[in-house]
């Protein structure tokens, strides 16, 4: 039996490490067929991100809204739920957490700070809730209705900047320093990066998604329901509630990442015409990270450091920042296809043993 | 203005923007009723966008001129197809989360398309400007009809009313075809399907294969009569908004082409709005968002319950209960 266990937690690590391997091969395929270096371009991006404190910083910096968004999908996953819908989360508590600093901007940074954190993961909330209370009453598939709360969010917010927020530049005044999250202190030591105090928030979002799943008894509730829906309610648990609590909490976790954005990174919120696409990252982030907190931040280093990286690839090898953007993709079907790895492995290992 | 002036600006923009939808949730369809939950659709139109723009540049390069277009469209059609073959490989046969698969596609779609734009034009973000679009033009004959031609077939596009017979073959070929009859089994219950001697794999594979086919054209015509150049913000969430009207369609063809409608001519209102009286007063915001609201009120079931086919979504894995 215990050697059973082994054998699976192996297996399972297996999946992401071959992923990841399959997916940075592949990348270098397309930049040989295309006429690239792919050791130059590698080489660029781990020079960047791991000798230039400025890159480096804005590794971790990527970092904060990536893990927070990854952590949303993996709360949602773990009951049983796919949270398509982190993008229009993190957007509207972008805004409510900078809508929060302009307004109360006379208040002091003890309260005002945490004030507009707590607005941004509300609004996170509501826009996860929403989607939950369709679920658990009327059955409305969390998949459709959270992608069409990101459109509702997109043009909502939008409006709301252009009409009730604006100032030149297509965005919202910049935030009050007292509601601000930058550091000079942090931007001294990165070399001018934008790293903020932010991640101190992703750090608590990332202990807490671990203390609400394994160590509070709703928490495990809330993996039961994901387990299995029709065996927790034999057991006298209410699905429904579990579905709302759970899609509510994923939306703070993703309301955080967009208040994260809005007090640190930009301090301010631009009117976008599109999505940011961290939402939809943190999608990639979650699955490669196998939805454990460990994993997500794990995962979530890998992919801002990829995408910081990918700028200065841009630059020094002349490979254009998408492959990027490839690269994430075909790790996700590596991942989804998790199956056919282990099939292979399982035969490998078996021709090993004859 | 009179009612009569507001409808000949209405119709003939909601038939423009709706027809890429229909095209694309026509693809839905397909996909769903086989079995395939597909939200790479806005990826597919990436794809279809990106390669109408490309071939008519080329085609009008070699001289080809008004047909440039049109042939593009099928080569976009053909490349829909090619490129959704990695959600089927990855959904079908490797028995990934059909959601998960399908946002990678969307992922994929829209690297792999800025990529090779930026490989063909030395690092520019975008494609040229198409010169040969496929114009608004009056219907020659119908045009000429008191009343309804002026509203109808003046200022439109003929890929308008392709999209609408499309809809109506469509919806032959799934309701009154055998294969119609089998693509519908092996997304309602693919094991029953299979003990009959439909191969379901087979089926799934074809039903994704022609979202992509649909979904390409879709992109293709949204390229070829709106936009004329290919660049990031191209496709920005046309899929989804076709996705939507798949489900607030029903998942029936002419459901969809109804609901693809419906959201063109919010669209369209949320456009050309400001320029008709008593619209103007109302928030743009309410015209873009109602798509969405209108779809999850749909969903909720006070209108109508929208049920999607039983074994949507579930891979098919033989012998298993």
């Amino acid at each position: 039996m215990s050697n059973l266990l082994k054998k699976v937690n192996w297996m399972t690590l297996l999946i992401p490490i071959v992923s990841v391997i399959l997916g940075l091969l592949c990348g270098a395929v397309i930049m040989l067929i295309i006429g690239y270096n792919p050791v130059l371009a590698y080489q660029s991006i781990i020079e960047s991100i791991f000798l230039q404190p400025y890159y480096g910083g804005e590794t971790i910096r990527a970092m904060i809204p990536l893990v927070l968004a990854g952590i949303a999908v993996a709360f949602a996953f773990r009951t049983g739920l796919f949270n398509i819908g982190v993008e229009g989360q993190l957007l509207v508590g972008w805004f409510a957490s900078v809508a929060c600093a302009i307004c109360f901007g006379h208040l002091p940074k003890v309260i005002l700070l945490p004030m507009s954190i707590i607005a941004g993961g509300a609004a996170g909330a509501l826009w996860g809730f929403i989607p939950g209370i369709l679920k658990a009453r009327f059955k409305v598939h969390e998949v459709i209705s959270t992608i069409m709360m990101n459109y509702i969010a997109l043009y909502t917010t939008a409006y709301l900047i252009k009409n009730f927020l604006y100032t030149e530049g297509e965005r919202t005044p910049t935030i009050p320093a007292a509601a601000s999250l930058a550091s000079t202190f942090l931007a001294n030591l990165t070399q001018g990066s934008r790293l903020h105090w932010g991640f101190v928030v992703a750090i608590i979002a990332v202990f807490a998604m671990w203390f609400i799943l394994w160590k509070t008894t709703k928490g495990y509730e809330l993996r039961a329901v994901g387990f299995s829906p029709d065996a927790s309610k034999y057991a006298g648990m209410n699905v429904s509630r579990n579905i709302m609590l759970s899609l509510t909490i994923s939306g703070i976790f993703a309301g955080l990442g967009g208040a994260m954005e809005g007090l640190g990174t930009y301090q301010y919120m631009t009117i976008n015409s599109a999505f940011t696409g961290i939402g939809f990252n943190g999608i990639a982030v979650a699955l490669l990270g196998l939805n454990t907190p460990v994993g997500v931040v794990l995962s979530g280093a890998l992919f801002a450091g990829l995408q910081t990286g990918g700028l200065t690839m841009q630059s020094d090898a002349g490979v254009p920042v998408e492959l990027i953007q490839i690269i994430i993709a075909l790790i996700i079907f590596f991942v989804g296809s998790g199956y056919v790895i282990k099939w292979a492995f399982g035969r490998l290992s078996r021709k090993g043993h004859k | 203005m009179s009612f009569f002036e507001v409808l000949t600006i209405i119709i003939p923009s909601t038939l423009l923007t709706a027809a890429p939808l229909i095209f694309t949730s026509l693809g839905g369809v397909f996909s769903e009723r086989s079995g395939v939950v597909n939200i790479g659709l806005e990826g597919l139109m990436a794809v279809g966008a990106f390669t109408a723009a490309i071939s008519t540049l080329g085609l009008e390069h070699a001289g080809l001129g008004d047909a440039s277009p049109w042939i593009a469209i099928i080569i976009a059609a053909i490349a829909g197809g090619i490129f959704s073959l990695i959600h089927a490989v990855v959904s079908i046969s490797f028995r990934a989360d059909q959601t998960v698969s399908g946002v990678a596609l969307n992922f994929l779609a829209a690297g792999l398309t800025i990529f090779l734009v930026k490989m063909i034009y030395d690092g520019k973000g975008q494609t040229p400007y198409i010169t040969h679009n496929i114009d608004k033009i009056s219907i020659p004959g119908l045009a000429k009809i008191p009343f309804i031609g002026p509203i109808f077939f003046q200022q439109v596009t003929y890929t308008s009313y392709l999209a609408i017979l499309v809809s109506v073959l469509v919806w032959f070929i799934i309701f009154k075809t055998p294969f119609g009859l089998r693509l519908r089994s092996v997304g309602e219950h693919p094991a029953a399907a299979d003990t009959l001697g439909i191969n379901v794999s087979k089926m799934r594979y074809i039903g994704v294969a022609l979202s992509g086919v649909f979904g390409g054209i879709g992109g293709a015509v949204y390229l070829v009569t709106i936009t004329s150049n290919y660049n990031v913000t191209t496709i920005a969430g046309q899929g989804f908004l076709a996705l939507a009207a798949l489900v607030f369609g029903k998942w029936h063809p002419i459901g969809a082409m109804g609901a693809s409608m419906f959201f063109g001519f919010a669209q369209a209102l949320s456009i050309t709005g400001q320029q008709i009286p008593y619209l103007d007063r109302l928030p743009s915001v309410v015209m873009l968002t109602a798509p969405y609201v209108l779809t999850l009120i749909v969903l909720t079931g006070f209108v109508g319950r929208a049920e999607a086919p039983k074994a949507d979504g579930v891979p098919y894995i033989k012998g298993q209960r």
